[in-house]
């Protein structure tokens, strides 16, 4: 990772986009990441925000306060891709028409957690990209539907303990691998698509966001951002999570810009699945004797979707 | 002004379509179904060829039609889309979110029968299933009155009394794909009667800016409810009074509903849409005949004018009431159950019988029209019963 002049200290004394007293769990990654991107914006552009109904939403913008220096907008659950792709177009007509001078910028970020991301609205994001709308999607990637209690979603990783794929005699929790849902959208040929989560100084993801954000044409961030409550850690730990998830190459940091595939960060020594899983209640019934074997099988999608990934970023 | 108007002839979606130019709103998303399709056709033709500049959103569905409609009207754009029966039960969800969110979106609604089974020809299932998703609902017989509604769609929808999004209906095939006269406005005055989208809040307010679509806890909402009901309160003063403004430019009057001989009818007959054309061309060749027959034909569904309907049928001894829809309530369809509720909140007592006709786009004729007058003198005069739900013009069995 190349630092640049990126100075967290300094980046962290510009006011906040996102204020507190919002209602997010302590120790809740989402918060951390949208913070995190919204640093990313030039402190003299404007920026309309959209949101998915989730955690986020209920939390953020409960009438009458808001948590939120921008405009703002939350339509349903579903359709945060064209909500905001129809905001970005009535930017374009208004400046077209005069109605917006020439020297007021907006910029447009929405946030969808998994569910609305990966599962109810991926129809509505696959349009919205596809259509090249000048907007970021960012997902907040938490692993299953918080917001209603901790159901699988699509992006909910193998043998996860959730509300609707628990862990009994004849269960090891959700039989499924997740969705790769950045190579899906990677796949659409948009401009910029990368992945990221709360790294040690945030280097990864402040690059990647202010790339997503000026980058013309339709972006897509998909961020892993963990849930005490879902994922069972304790609050504190949030960041070691995250550092887990990298170093175990369960969640790598690449992006996909214009088509070429990019690694950002290699692990100097590759880290075993066990010991991200382990940190988290959700996958407690893994270590349990006799359960050695999905451990195994979860380690082998790791390693198979890694060597996907150096595939994809080495060729020519 | 009327001396300056342009006769033509052209279909329901042209007429639609021509009005759409003349207004050119500022973003349109939409997604094509049958029978609405040719009006995005049209709008992309008028933007190929720098008739209109209006941004069209080539949407993936109708969810994201309305979801894109919402974005753009809460930003500050004027926002139109068209559909028809599935596209608009697709959009229900957001219909209520543009409604709430009190979003001045205008909808031109082709009717189309809701599946299934699926059939692509005329009834009003897809309006009627939006009739309580608060957005105000406007009934055309013909291409002149959906030409008409849309031009006096805007006002009535930005209106700051109002605030509401506004569905400008018309009959499938029936008046959207059907040729006919029409006379046209010039588009200056069209142009001044519609006004620019002047809204107090919007996103893209620079240093000014809002946050739309909170969540709303127990201790709000009700009131978010409330104050939506009395905007809909409102539209019906709004509704008159653009109608009043409309007139003075074209010559052409309007008002909730149309009286068509009715002023001394014995027997009426309350329809809504392009039947009403049928049903009028039978109560001249019945009034030929003596018999003393007259329409009332509903012009604005929502808000609902059941005081002046009660009104305008008390001393009718009968009146039949047309729904092209079936609500599957064991009843009748819901013109029935909101004409004869309001005749009973407003004292008027009267024999009233609910048919379904025409759904899927089944014929209904002059014929049709005179036997239900028929039933309805009989029922008058001999005092014999008759059922008080009927279906019009189902096949029999040989």
């Amino acid at each position: 990772m190349s630092k640049g002049n990126y100075s967290l200290k300094q980046i962290l004394s510009q006011p906040e986009r996102l204020t507190p007293g919002h209602r997010m769990c302590a120790g809740c990654g989402a918060t951390i990441a949208v913070r995190a991107v919204l640093r990313g914006l030039h402190k003299e552009d404007h920026a309309v925000i959209g949101n998915a109904t989730g955690c986020l939403e209920v939390s953020s913008y409960m009438y009458p306060y808001t948590s939120w220096e921008d405009s703002y907008i939350h339509n349903a659950f579903e359709n945060a891709g064209a909500t905001l792709g129809g905001v970005e177009t009535a930017y374009k007509a208004l400046k077209k028409k005069g109605v917006l001078k020439e020297d007021e910028t907006f910029k447009f970020i929405t946030f969808g957690g998994d569910g609305g991301t990966y599962d109810i609205g991926l129809q509505s994001l696959s349009g919205a990209m596809e259509r090249g709308h000048d907007m970021v999607y960012v997902c907040y990637d938490n692993g299953a539907y918080m917001n209603t209690g901790i159901q699988r979603s699509s992006a909910t990783p193998m043998f996860a303990d959730t509300t609707t794929t628990p862990v009994g005699i004849n269960s090891d929790g959700k039989i499924q691998y997740r969705k790769d849902l950045a190579a899906i959208i990677a796949e659409h040929y948009v401009p910029y698509v990368a992945q990221s989560t709360l790294t040690r100084d945030f280097t990864d993801l402040h690059r990647k966001s202010e790339k997503a954000i000026y980058t013309k044409g339709a972006a897509f961030l998909n961020l892993c951002t963990p849930c005490p409550r879902g994922w069972r850690y304790p609050m504190e730990d949030v960041m070691e999570i995250c550092r887990l998830a990298v170093e175990t190459c369960y969640w790598p940091l690449f992006e996909v810009d214009h088509g070429k595939w990019i690694l950002n960060y290699t692990p100097k020594n590759k880290l075993p699945i066990e010991d991200f899983l382990r940190a988290q209640g959700r996958f407690a019934h893994m270590f349990k004797p006799g359960n050695e074997h999905l451990i195994e099988l979860f380690q082998q999608e790791v390693d198979k979707r890694w060597e996907d990934l150096l595939y994809r970023c080495n060729r020519e | 002004m009327s001396e300056q108007a342009i006769r033509e002839r052209m279909s329901g979606n042209e007429a639609v379509a021509e009005a759409i130019r003349q207004v050119n709103p500022d973003v349109m998303p939409a997604f094509p179904i049958t029978p609405s399709t040719e009006i995005p056709q049209m709008v992309s033709t008028f933007i190929a060829n720098g008739k209109v500049d209006t941004e069209f959103i080539p949407v993936e569905s109708e969810h994201s039609a309305m979801s894109a409609a919402i974005g753009s009207e809460a930003a500050g754009a004027r926002t139109m889309t068209a559909t028809s029966s599935a596209g608009l039960a697709l959009m229900w969800e957001e219909l209520l979110l543009a409604a709430s969110n009190r979003l001045p979106i205008a909808l031109t609604l082709v009717n189309r029968t809701l599946s299934g089974p699926i059939n692509i020809n005329c009834d009003h299932s897809d309006g009627m299933g939006a009739r309580d998703t608060g957005w105000i609902q406007i009934y055309a017989e013909n291409n002149q009155e959906a030409y008409d509604n849309y031009i006096q769609a805007f006002p009535i929808a930005e209106d700051k009394r109002v605030h509401l999004p506004i569905m400008i209906c018309q009959d499938g095939f029936i008046t959207s794909h059907a040729v006919e006269n029409i006379s046209l406005l010039p588009d200056a005055p069209v142009k001044e009667f519609v006004g620019t989208y002047e809204p107090e809040e919007f996103l893209l307010n620079p240093g000014k800016p809002i946050a739309v679509g909170p969540y709303s806890i127990s201790a709000y909402a009700m009131e978010a409810k409330k104050a939506q009901a009395e905007a809909m309160e409102n539209a019906r003063e709004v509704i008159l009074e653009v109608a009043e403004r409309f007139e003075k430019m074209s010559g052409r009057k309007y008002g909730f509903f149309e009286s068509y001989r009715l002023e001394d009818a014995d027997y009426a007959m309350v329809i809504m849409g392009s039947a009403a054309g049928t049903a009028k061309q039978a109560v001249d060749e019945l009034r030929e005949q003596g018999m003393k027959v007259g329409i009332l034909k509903i012009r604005v569904f929502r808000p609902f004018p059941e005081k002046e309907i009660a009104e305008a049928l008390k001393n009718c001894k009968a009146v039949a009431i047309m729904d092209r829809t079936e609500s599957y309530n064991g009843n009748c369809g819901p013109l029935g159950s909101e004409v004869t509720a309001g005749l009973y909140r407003n004292k008027v007592f009267l024999e009233a019988i609910c048919y379904t006709y025409g759904l899927a786009g089944r014929d209904f004729t002059t014929d049709s029209v005179k036997g239900i007058f028929d039933q309805l003198r009989t029922l008058v005069e001999e005092k014999k019963p008759i059922p008080h739900n009927q279906y019009i013009g189902l096949r029999t069995r040989k």
